[in-house]
């Protein structure tokens, strides 16, 4: 926990005082343009990785009746059998993320009225659900808003969404609700590591690193609109000669948007290669993406040896006739031959 | 590869979808940082510097307006002590008098839409 925490400290600082020193082309050309190639590159060699990677067994696990007999009722949404609702199932799964909504937690409760003693409880806990979705889209509307960066003239749904997310008008620069819920929304997910003992027991590098890098993020972001100013106005030339490949300098601009610029690109460049591709993955997990058919269509081990022995009607098929003259019971009755 | 079609659509949105940019960036001419017209006499000095004016403006005015018309006193003293009257129309307004070469070129290109105008009057030459 500590370890992930240094090391975005460390990108932070380097990016900081290296723009500081006046290496702000390193931090704010090469640096993203290496990153988004990564990203880019990375993200299809994934797909492509995974999508060479053969099913062996249709494993649809759900929480649901399978179809089965016409009075049994099957479970739609969570098991369906065609391509149609498979798709549903993934629609909801990416927008709505229904597998969280189902996140079981068991509880002991030591004084239980009913069974006068302790008693062990289970309940689905929707925290992780609520801020999971507050996150992801927060971040979406966070990274939507700053195409008024990338594109001249700016697209009008920007400007849309701007509105609507500095609604209430509070301060100037207004104050955008997306980026305080976005940093409180990873302030839960980290604390949820750290508070509850079991998460905190199977958590990893690999999971603090995402959150604290992204806090940096969302706090370099949030510090520079609201606190340490910078021209924006020149921050936007500065981008969009990246966008056009023709950099600019980098002279006028805070060094913290170098900090910011440096953790995005940690966080493209990291993308591909950690737990954050679940964006691409979630489209190829089997238990997501199989329709629950399995008691009615045969799932074909693409591994499978080539075949080496005899089906039954092909096995009556070359012994036919020495099985008819032998009296044999055939399945399909030898013809007759005309003029016999 | 498995479920080629499938996967080669996705890949190709994917790739679309994320480098949008830099399409729409070649697509249109190369961008030029917004050159505005400050005002008529180049003697006069605004109320702070122009590098903080640049990052803050909207800061101070959220300021001025707060303490003109919520706590009543329109008096502002600079950085170097400098007395101002506290008011958008006769002490901004009198030098920056084109809107649409001062403010509205750079919150155009960097979708700023202010909500001074929602009280005050748009000054003249605006739309």
């Amino acid at each position: 926990m500590l370890k992930s925490l240094l090391v975005v400290a460390l990108v932070a600082a380097i990016a900081w005082l290296g723009a500081s020193a006046g290496l702000g082309s390193l931090f704010g050309v090469v640096l993203p343009y290496v990153a988004i190639a990564v990203f880019l590159g990375g993200v299809v060699w994934r797909m492509v990785y995974w999508a060479k990677s053969p099913v062996p067994f249709a494993i649809p696990t759900t929480g649901g009746q399978e179809k089965s007999l016409d009075w049994i009722k099957q479970a739609k949404w969570d098991c369906p059998d065609t391509k149609w609702g498979v798709v549903k199932r993934m629609i909801l799964e990416v927008f709505l993320f229904r597998s969280l909504f189902r996140n079981m937690h068991a509880e002991m409760k030591p004084n239980d009225a009913v069974n006068g003693g302790p008693r062990l409880v289970y309940y689905s806990s929707k925290w992780l659900w609520v801020f999971a979705l507050l996150f992801h889209y927060c971040f979406f509307l966070v990274f939507f808003r700053h195409f008024r960066f990338f594109m001249e003239p700016v697209p009008a749904c920007v400007g849309f969404f701007e509105m609507l997310d500095g609604m209430f008008q509070i301060g100037a620069p207004r104050f955008y609700m997306t980026g305080g819920l976005l940093f409180c929304a990873v302030l839960f997910l980290l604390l949820r590591r750290l508070a509850n003992p079991r998460v905190r027991y199977i958590s990893l590098f690999q999971d603090y690193f995402p959150l604290w890098l992204i806090m940096g993020i969302a706090g370099s972001g949030i510090c520079m609109r609201y606190f340490t100013k910078t021209d924006i106005t020149q921050v936007k030339a500065y981008i969009m000669g990246l966008v056009q490949f023709h950099p600019i300098s980098a002279a006028g601009i805070d060094p913290v948007f170098f900090m910011h610029v440096a953790l995005v690109s940690v966080l493209l460049a990291y993308f591909p290669f950690s737990k954050l591709t679940h964006m691409a993955g979630v489209f190829f997990s089997p238990t997501r993406n199989l329709p629950c058919d399995t008691r009615r269509t045969r799932h074909e081990n693409p591994w499978n040896p080539e075949k080496n022995f005899l089906t039954y009607p092909e096995y009556e098929d070359m012994y036919r006739e020495a099985m008819a003259d032998a009296g044999l019971p055939l399945d399909k009755p030898l013809e007759k031959k005309s003029g016999e | 590869m498995y479920n080629k079609t499938a996967v080669i659509a996705g890949i190709v949105a994917f790739l679309v979808i994320c480098s949008s940019p830099f399409w729409c960036g070649f697509s249109s001419d190369s961008y030029k940082k917004p050159e505005i017209v400050t005002q008529k006499d180049k003697n006069k000095e605004c109320v702070e510097d122009v590098a903080f004016m640049r990052a803050e403006h909207m800061q101070l005015l959220n300021e001025w307006r707060d303490q003109a018309l919520r706590n009543g006193s329109r008096v502002y003293v600079n950085a170097k002590g400098k007395k101002f009257d506290i008011s958008l129309q006769n002490t901004c307004l009198k030098c920056h008098n084109n809107y649409e070469e001062f403010c509205d070129k750079c919150h155009k290109t960097n979708n700023v839409e202010p909500y001074c105008w929602t009280c005050h009057i748009l000054p003249k030459g605006s739309k």
